[in-house]
């Protein structure tokens, strides 16, 4: 029977099932053990799995990031909780230069197999260093994974395919989506990573949005809805890699695609995955593609502005609007 | 002292030293490109550490890499194929010069960006402590690593944690071209870096392999008694250059220095230590000599010999494939 989680209890039994499956699986990072994780996602883990297995580290990204790759290659499977992916700038060089490139510097010998997970992207007026959507960062890198889901159900079931990956995997998650609710499905299961979710059907138009762009942009489907617009909404779930097939099934019968991001626009995922669509569709589309992306600006404290920065509910029914040319 | 033994020891060096002569040689010929750093003048702390350690420990590097990956038993022929970028090179051809990597002696690795391997080693000694094995990782690097952040990180996380890892500071006096008086605080005692962690440092004469040996020993049998880290500083010189773009003595040191340092070659001084301890002689290093010669000439030719990688392997082993 499904269970009604949170995103964040969704993380905690995923990680739990996994850390109970395979010894080599432990956590590491700041405040995840007696402070219960920063957010609260390893409740309960230090008493479970004890300090050896629920590391707390100082606050050096860099090293720590540095061990749990080096205890990769030596075979275990190491979660590093970054408290925030802001804080995951500290150990980019890590995660660039070491974790996605051993295996191939290596010529195969070596392999990386871990998880480096956290919240991205902006909560509520946490300012400038803050509140940052870098997941195209990680998307450019050659030998990273990335997956950024929105729901509690994605949420455990892809953190577990990420856990039992023999590559590095980079899991964004989003600090306002820890308290979302949903069904999860009951005990062991897991979501193949680089799979899309088609998450509401519709002939009109495409949409593809994910993590918290997503809740977003089904909002936006379910008021156009009423005015007779039936988006189709696509979560790709796995940023990289992205199941295009999906997105272009969907764009070739809809014939229109908006793309909904938080991040940046100026080389912003969406403009990627707008390059891949017109590649491989343009003759199925009847509009150009609408991004709609979060502005080009550090992020203000001032919530007025911070609204102004961050791709809302009004703007994606815009942008469908524009591209049906229902305006 | 035992005769096999130091004839032993100073056949590695002469390894180490005759291969990065004729790596030279390869880079002038334009056999061997990008960024070549050589380890001669260095040989007796790679040589010296590595005794020290058992086959299943871990040894991990910097960019300056080939004396520890000889040293630690890999074949001179796939070194070199590496160096050619051929298929046959320890690394198909993918690493090069900086990132050679042998997993089966647990050669780990050479790294490129200066003191980023550091973490790693305290993760390959963190899976060791973890899985309540006793090995221990020797950690290479130049002093120049040292002042950098993730060096730092790297040292507070092995001494809290108590980690089975030696780091092996080779101090060569130059990052690059900068002198060590103008780049770390602690100049005059870069072990103090260390200390200041609560590791257990100690300096030693990095051009003697004996002396080396013998505190790495130490620094085990420390380790192994779970009483965390340890830190060398092996106060050795490179002879050449920093790189193949840079002069044997450059702008930044004078040619007297390094004849100076020369007259402690670490070879020099093993085969006097061989000879005057009548331990082997003349005839006995030479024979040593003709044999390795001819090894790396073997190796160069195994190299040159070797086929380049097919197109289609630029594509693999970016990921694991399940």
């Amino acid at each position: 029977m499904p269970q009604e989680l949170t995103y964040r209890e969704a993380l905690n039994q995923a990680m739990r099932e996994e850390m109970r499956r395979d010894p080599r699986v432990f956590l590491i990072g700041e405040e995840v053990g007696y402070y219960q994780g920063a957010f609260k996602v390893s409740k309960g883990f230090v008493e479970e799995f004890g300090p050896q297995r629920v590391l707390d580290t100082p606050i050096t990204e860099a090293g720590f990031t540095g061990l749990a790759i080096g205890a990769a290659m030596a075979g275990l499977r190491p979660i590093v909780e970054l408290m925030t992916f802001n804080f995951g700038i500290l150990a980019l060089d890590q995660i660039v230069n070491n974790a996605a490139k051993i295996r191939y510097m290596s010529g195969g010998q070596l392999s990386v197999p871990m998880v480096i997970r956290g919240p991205g992207s902006a909560a509520h007026q946490l300012a400038a260093q803050h509140s940052q959507s870098l997941e195209a960062w990680f998307c450019h890198v050659p030998g990273l994974k990335v997956i950024a889901p929105a729901t509690p159900h994605d949420a455990k079931g892809l953190l577990k395919s990420a856990i039992r990956d023999p590559n590095p995997v980079i899991f964004i998650e989003a600090q306002l989506l820890y308290g979302t609710k949903g069904q999860v499905g009951d005990g062991e299961f897991t979501i193949p990573i680089g799979q899309a979710a088609v998450k509401r059907s519709g002939r009109d138009v495409t949409i593809v949005a994910y993590s918290k762009m997503l809740l977003v942009a089904l909002e936006a489907a379910e008021a156009l809805s009423k005015d007779g617009l039936q988006a189709e909404v696509i979560d790709p779930r796995t940023l990289k890699p992205l199941d295009l097939t999906t997105i272009v099934e969907s764009v070739k019968k809809t014939g229109r695609l908006v793309i909904v991001e938080e991040g940046w626009r100026f080389c912003g995922l969406g403009a990627q995955i707008a390059d891949s669509v017109y590649a491989a569709a343009l003759e199925y589309l009847d509009a150009p593609i609408i991004r709609v992306t979060g502005e080009d600006v550090p992020m203000p404290y001032s919530r007025p502005l911070e609204d102004a920065a961050i791709p809302d509910k009004a703007r994606v029914i815009a942008a469908v609007r524009r591209v049906t040319y229902r305006t | 002292m035992d005769r096999a033994d130091l004839l032993s020891l100073y056949r590695q060096m002469f390894l180490i030293r005759r291969f990065e002569e004729k790596s030279a040689e390869m880079y002038a010929l334009a056999k061997i490109a990008g960024f070549l750093h050589l380890y001669i003048g260095e040989e007796a702390v790679a040589v010296g550490a590595i005794a020290a350690i058992r086959p299943d420990d871990y040894v991990i590097s910097a960019y300056r890499d080939h004396g520890h990956c000889l040293a630690r038993g890999s074949d001179p022929g796939k070194v070199m194929a590496e160096l050619f970028g051929k298929a046959t090179g320890l690394c198909k051809g993918k690493g090069g010069s900086m990132h050679l990597v042998d997993a089966e002696r647990r050669f780990m690795g050479g790294y490129a960006i200066v003191g980023g391997h550091i973490p790693l080693a305290t993760g390959l000694a963190f899976a060791a402590k973890y899985q309540q094995h006793d090995q221990v990782v020797l950690c290479f690097f130049g002093e120049g690593a040292v002042p950098s952040g993730h060096a730092h990180e790297a040292f507070n996380l092995a001494a809290l944690w108590k980690l089975p890892v030696i780091f092996i500071c080779e101090n060569n006096r130059y990052g690059m071209g900068t002198p060590v008086e103008r780049a770390i605080a602690l100049y005059s005692n870069v072990a103090e870096t260390a200390r200041s962690y609560g590791i257990m440092a100690e300096r030693v004469d990095g051009m003697d392999v004996l002396a080396v040996r013998a505190l790495t020993q130490k620094a085990v049998e420390q380790v192994h008694s779970g009483q965390g880290p340890f830190f060398i500083e092996a106060m050795t010189y490179r002879f050449m250059g920093h790189s193949m773009a840079d002069p044997a003595h450059g702008h930044y040191r004078t040619k007297e220095e390094v004849e100076e340092y020369r007259k402690r070659d670490p070879l020099l001084l093993l085969r006097q230590t061989i000879v005057t301890n009548r331990l082997g002689t003349e005839a006995d290093l030479k024979a040593i000599e003709r044999e390795v010669n001819d090894v790396v000439d073997a190796a160069v030719r195994f190299a040159e010999e070797s086929p380049f990688p097919e197109p289609h392997e630029l594509y693999t082993d970016v990921m694991v494939e399940e």
